[in-house]
């Protein structure tokens, strides 16, 4: 590698962070520290029925018996539970608001600043969102149009009182509590989080969006998105992240659930941006997300698609349980890691059902100091006769201090399976580059260009709306300075 | 003086490739460079254009009153130089339409120019695609990507019609050319040719020299210009090869 591309990957490690402003609200939070007590508070906090209370304390006294897991490929210092916050409210959320005009006006700039009016994107984009701030939503647009059809969008909370039976059916049938330490802390300390329910039938006419941000100081964010798309139904659900700069590591576990029944399908897509930390690997946001999907029924399909650009830790593996015949599931990956970020991201799909079908296509970028592994494992059961599984990591390295890591595991307990691997690992190529530069383009966009064409077969399974910022992200994720 | 070679040596990982090399060039000029395999001929082509793997160890370029060495490779692209590769490389993914559309804007942005519109820029394309017989789905494709050699070529005569070059180098085109391609590259060539560009046309053969009429020819062997004159050198060498010259 030459001088100057070293001096422009050096510049790309100046990477500024344009999400990292903080809003000046009064938040309302209970007492550092996970205990019983905290989880009543939450469960008051948020008026549940006693079953829910039951259900958190259930998965609380589980969490208390069960370590980390280890098997990753990250560093990081042992996290100190007792000293997070477990809630945390803008004052004055004890009555949700009815529509826009009762929320206080920063929240609204806030959502500005991050570029999702909420006013305008109702009128305009036709996306449906969700915004969850810390740990209360804050608005849910296009309520209206969707309950026409018998849609359900809101918040979790809003459907632990409304819908009781949907939840008490489907939450945590695909996440047990028990399931690894993450699953079991996020069922105790849940906050908030998207519910939607796709009646039969249906196809959702509009994308569904969930947006997220930190904003309080300590606090950790634990989200709980639940999906139902029933018999025939279809729905294509989108969220992001970003988090303050900040000079602690801030928590974030989610647990994000899927259900497709019969001939049911479920587009997901994440577009990643928390708060990666600084050049030095100062702060960032902690990841530990569980996403996994149930195609329960015959003929359905689940489709994960994320762009991982953010976080100081990614701790991520958006699966699906293909148990109905023919269901297919698939992930799209993009992951950029850049300064000291790890990512340790992938997949598993498990084929139980006959002539199920699972595509995995990951698409890893390193640089700075930053390791980025792939981890998938996919496995046939001994009835999933004829399922057949395409995979394909690529790993692109740029400088020479980052680290890309493949780690695929394939189990087959039936002969009929098909299984195809593809892996490559290759630096930027400097001939590329030459070649861009000769025509014009400065160092930088000829990176950007070249990263986004190796992405491009991830970035096309975004929704349309979508995949431009996504592209844009991929560039301000190299870029030098962003304006 | 438009492209002014002076006393020029460079070597590439301890070894000399170009020895005391001088060439000057005027605005509307077609000059042709032959010689044989390894006597530098693609070296100087890189050279010009700003490649990093080589070391000057003597001389100077000077290029439309800048001097080159002050410029790095995307300033003289955008200043007006022009390099069609010999072995144009695969991008995969990226679209030769916002490819291009970054080039020649990055190039008017550099001389004060205002940017081309989407649609104005589109227009260009096609048209000037038709002219080199190049298909509308082809533009659709990644920027060199699963082309054949021809079609590579191909491409890189429309990049070059779309970025209008004060000065192109030609390395090598002809190589890998069926009569038909050459004749479409050629054809491409010369329509662009105006008084106020140049061409420095780089070829083993004298087989592209029927297609394009350059007003001088130069003999290159071992890092060196030993031979000029005009377009009765090229038959020279058609008829005796390079031998005589070594």
């Amino acid at each position: 590698m030459n001088s100057e591309t070293l001096n422009t990957l050096d510049s790309y490690s100046k990477n500024k962070y344009k999400y990292g402003f903080v809003t000046d609200i009064d938040n309302e939070k209970p007492k550092k520290g996970l205990n019983e007590d905290t989880i009543k508070f939450i469960s008051l906090k948020k008026k549940e029925p006693n079953w829910m209370l039951e259900w958190r304390l259930k998965a609380f006294s589980k969490w208390k018996k069960m370590k980390e897991p280890k098997w990753a490929n990250l560093n990081f210092p042992q996290i100190d539970y007792q000293d997070i916050y477990y809630y945390s409210a803008p004052k004055g959320f004890e009555k949700k608001p009815k529509d826009l005009s009762e929320v206080d006006p920063k929240l609204i700039e806030t959502y500005n600043k991050l570029g999702i009016p909420l006013e305008e994107q109702k009128v305009l984009a036709g996306v449906a969102v969700d915004v969850v701030f810390d740990s209360v939503s804050v608005a849910t647009t296009y309520k209206g149009e969707l309950e026409k059809l018998g849609i359900i969008f809101c918040s979790i909370g809003e459907a632990i009182q409304k819908h009781p039976d949907l939840i008490k059916k489907y939450l945590g049938s695909v996440i047990p509590a028990g399931d690894h330490s993450f699953s079991a802390l996020n069922s105790a300390v849940f906050t908030d989080g998207s519910f939607v329910y796709i009646p039969e039938g249906i196809k959702c006419p509009m994308e569904l969006s969930t947006y997220f941000r930190i904003n309080a100081e300590n606090t950790g964010q634990f989200e709980r998105t639940l999906i139902i798309a029933d018999k025939g139904s279809y729905v294509s659900y989108l969220e992001g992240c970003t988090a303050p700069k900040r000079d602690d590591n801030q928590l974030h576990a989610a647990n994000v659930e899927l259900i497709a029944l019969e001939d049911a399908e479920i587009k997901y897509s994440t577009v990643q941006n928390w708060y990666p930390g600084d050049e030095d690997g100062k702060g960032g946001i902690y990841n530990f997300v569980t996403k996994r999907g149930l195609c329960a029924g015959k003929n359905s399909k689940i489709s994960w698609t994320q762009v991982e650009t953010g976080s100081a830790i990614t701790w991520k593996y958006p699966s699906c349980i293909l148990k109905g015949d023919n269901s297919i599931g698939e992930f799209y990956s993009v992951a950029i890691t850049n300064n000291f970020q790890q990512a340790d991201t992938g997949t598993k799909m498990t084929h139980i059902g006959k002539n199920t079908k699972s595509k995995i296509i990951s698409k890893g970028i390193s640089l700075g100091k930053s390791q980025n592994t792939y981890r998938g494992e996919v496995s046939f059961l001994r009835k999933a006769d004829k399922a057949r599984n395409y995979t394909q990591c690529d790993s692109l390295l740029v400088g020479n201090k980052c680290g890309a890591h493949t780690v695929p595991y394939i189990d087959s307990k039936n002969n009929s399976a098909v299984i195809e691997h593809e892996a490559s690992t290759s630096k930027i190529n400097e001939d590329q580059l030459y070649y861009c530069r000769q025509r014009g383009l400065s160092h930088e966009e000829a990176v950007s260009l070249i990263v986004n064409g190796f992405c491009k077969q991830v970035l096309q399974e975004l929704p349309m709306e979508f995949a431009v910022e996504a592209q844009k992200l991929v560039s301000i994720s190299l870029e030098g300075s962003v304006g | 003086m438009f492209l002014e070679i002076k006393d020029l040596s460079v070597k590439i990982e301890n070894k000399n490739i170009l020895k005391s090399l001088n060439l000057n060039i005027n605005k509307g000029e077609v000059h042709a460079i032959m010689g044989p395999n390894g006597s530098g001929k693609s070296t100087l082509a890189n050279v010009l254009a700003g490649k990093e793997d080589y070391e000057i160890l003597n001389g100077r370029i000077n290029f439309k009153d800048n001097d080159l060495f002050d410029l790095n490779i995307e300033e003289r692209a955008q200043e007006g130089m022009f390099l069609a590769f010999q072995y144009p490389v695969e991008i995969p993914g990226v679209n030769i339409t916002p490819f291009l559309y970054s080039a020649i804007n990055s190039k008017r942005k550099r001389m004060n120019e205002e940017e081309i519109d989407n649609l104005s820029f589109a227009k260009l394309l096609k048209s000037k695609a038709s002219d080199l017989g190049i298909n509308i789905d082809m533009l659709k494709r990644s920027v060199n990507t699963g082309f054949s050699g021809g079609e590579k070529k191909r491409y890189e005569i429309l990049q070059m019609s779309i970025l209008n070059p004060d000065l192109a180098i030609l390395d090598e085109t002809d190589s890998g050319l069926d009569i038909d391609a050459l004749k479409i590259v050629t054809d491409g060539v010369n329509k662009l040719k105006t008084k106020d560009n140049s061409f420095l046309i780089i070829t083993h053969y004298q087989k592209l020299l029927d297609y394009i009429k350059p007003d001088y020819v130069h003999v290159m062997v071992n890092g060196s210009i030993v031979k000029s004159g005009g377009s009765e050198i090229a038959a020279e060498i058609e008829k005796d090869g390079f031998q005589k010259f070594q």
